[in-house]
């Protein structure tokens, strides 16, 4: 890998659900991601004024407490309005209240601007591998 | 008789301390007009005469060394990126470093901004952006715009560091600019030291442009730092204590001036309760804010038309005034000095008015949040609640037969249950003033600093 990419992680509105926050610090730092950990309770503009600080490449925001749709909600139009249009959104956990079908869930999100979207139960190794696809685009072309 | 000379040349006032050598005491004060329009040194020589003729017998000056807010005090401009983050971690410095902030401005510069920058009167431009490895287009663009307008102010560069040689290939030999560590190296992380230091030592070369300051290094003393920058030193030994004295614990000061309040606390300000989250840029153990509205003379009117006023007609209750002839002839003559019990009263109410919101907007706050979990507190700023001591300086607390009911406006009310002000310090008073003079001292000898400053610093 060349560059270190950079994540900004963190547990969006709310929530105070902090063990999955530090797994996937862990995780992701392990895997040899620069991960700025804003941690649980964060605001919108907690996680765009991080991401545009360190210069970020993705911001991956968790949310468990089933209210991750309105907390979300018109976060891709703020990180425009910052100047991280190229910047990657990935949201995932129990992101959305009761049981409802995925499809649906994930059209919603996509139709928010996230870009990834992970259902309950996803594996740290899901997103990595996401992540790598994503960030090393041209590095894959390029070999 | 053997002694230490601390001079400081404040925006009204040349104020003398004369420490005894040999002894943990204050031989002499004095003060007299400070002359910046025809020339410093004479309203040294005035002081030091009156000194002398205080003392009586002959004096044998061993060392002196000077501080400095005259002309203005030291005036910066901070650049930094993110208004909450950068600029105002370039902000902090600034403060710390003892200056007077004159503007912050965050995101790329446009035009207007620089050309604001170059016609104003800073002494020193902050240069910030970007924790270290992260954002480098607004710096480099900053750098830019300051090397195409060619300013002629000293830049301080505190951001990201991946930037430092492009923008040493910027600035060339064109811009005078000094490199140091970022002031925030990593996500609200505050690195505020490193800029301090540079900022100190620009401002000691630089300030032989006030008139006669030159002939002050030539003849009296080097001028080592701006006054608050010594009063912060002299906070933070007291509070902290060296090796060999133990100090007052956590403590806050406040200064009430003509002009500004400026509060300083020396506390980590961690919570002081359990299960509280702490939420924005990381807090300076020894932190300075300053109020630019809120002062007896000056900003008697800002005070007054803008947050105070309010407040100023709650403790005024039950006394007749014109208050805004009272406010306005304070404010136009800045050497008033009220010459009955009324005058004086009138002068303490505005005190409490700075003091009061100084505090306020100095101390952090707590913010409670209803979750599904149950309610969540987060703390932003530091939580002064547990302080020892609150010590209070200036001419008004000084002269005043009741200081402690002005110190007491400062602390913590059932009324304010959110604001995280200290609720069990100490009143104590500096009636001397010698916080500045003791910062000074602290360069020679800090064991003998802290001593004569818990002699000095007496509880009211």
């Amino acid at each position: 890998m060349q560059d270190k990419k950079t994540i900004v992680l963190g547990v969006i509105g709310s929530d105070c659900h902090a063990v999955g926050n530090k797994i996937l610090d862990h995780a992701l730092t392990e895997a040899g991601f620069n991960v700025v950990n804003i941690g649980v309770m964060s605001p919108q503009e907690d996680f765009i004024n991080a991401a545009i600080e360190t210069d970020a490449d993705v911001i991956m925001v968790s949310s468990l407490y089933g209210h991750g749709e309105i907390d979300c909600r018109g976060m891709k139009n703020k990180c425009v309005e910052a100047g991280l249009e190229d910047v990657l959104l990935y949201v995932g956990g129990n992101i959305v209240v009761g049981k409802q079908e995925w499809k649906d869930v994930k059209y919603r999100f996509s139709a928010m601007g996230f870009d990834r979207i992970y259902p309950p139960g996803t594996t740290v190794e899901r997103a990595l591998e996401d992540l790598r696809a994503d960030l090393y685009k041209e590095h894959k072309a390029a070999v | 008789m053997d002694g230490f000379l601390f001079i400081d040349f404040g925006s009204t006032f040349t104020k003398l301390t004369l420490v005894d050598v040999n002894k943990d005491r204050i031989i002499a004060t004095s003060k007299s007009h400070t002359t910046v329009k025809e020339n410093v040194v004479n309203g040294y020589e005035r002081a030091l005469a009156e000194l002398r003729s205080k003392v009586g017998g002959e004096i044998n000056i061993i060392k002196r060394m000077a501080c400095s807010s005259a002309a203005g005090g030291l005036k910066i401009i901070a650049l930094g990126l993110v208004p909450e983050l950068t600029a105002e971690a370039a902000k902090r410095a600034a403060l710390g470093a003892g200056a007077k902030v004159i503007k912050t401005y965050s995101f790329q510069l446009n035009d207007d901004e620089i050309e604001e920058i170059k016609n104003s009167e800073a002494n020193i431009i902050l240069l910030a952006g970007g924790t270290d490895g992260g954002n480098r287009k607004t710096i480099l663009h900053n750098a830019k715009m300051i090397a195409k307008h060619n300013i002629k102010i000293p830049i301080v560069v505190g951001g990201n560091k991946s930037c430092t040689d492009q923008i040493k290939e910027i600035f060339k030999d064109d811009i005078e600019y000094y490199i140091t560590e970022n002031v925030m190296p990593k996500l609200n992380k505050l690195n505020i030291e490193p800029a301090r230091e540079v900022i100190r030592e620009i401002f000691m070369e630089n300030i032989t442009h006030v008139p006669g300051m030159e002939e002050v290094e030539n003849r009296i003393s080097q001028v080592v730092m701006p006054t608050p920058a010594a009063v912060l030193r002299s906070a933070e030994i007291l509070a902290k204590g060296t090796a060999c004295e133990p100090g007052i614990g956590d403590m806050m000061v406040v200064d009430i001036g003509g002009a500004t309040t400026d509060v300083h606390s020396a506390s980590d300000g961690f919570p002081t309760k359990s299960s509280i989250l702490l939420k924005g840029l990381e807090e300076p153990f020894i932190k300075r804010t300053v109020e630019g509205d809120l002062g007896l003379r000056y900003s008697a009117k800002s005070l007054y038309e803008g947050s105070g006023s309010f407040l100023l007609k709650k403790y005024l209750v039950g006394k007749k005034y014109n208050i805004s002839y009272e406010v306005e002839n304070r404010n136009s003559n800045a050497d008033m000095v009220p010459e009955n019990e009324e005058g004086r009263y009138f002068d303490e109410s505005l005190a409490k008015v700075c003091v009061d919101l100084s505090v306020k907007r100095h101390a952090g706050s707590i913010e409670s949040v209803y979750t599904p979990n149950g309610m969540v507190f987060y703390q932003e700023g530091k939580d002064l609640q547990n302080l020892s001591s609150i010590i209070g300086t200036g001419g008004v607390l000084v002269n005043s037969e009741n200081p402690r009911s002005i110190l007491e406006v400062g602390l913590y009310k059932d009324e304010e249950p959110d604001s995280l002000k200290p609720k069990n310090p100490k009143c104590l008073l500096d009636k001397k003033y010698i916080l500045s003079a003791m910062g000074l001292l602290s360069m020679i000898d800090e064991d003998k600093a802290v001593r004569i400053l818990k002699k000095y610093v007496v509880e009211v």
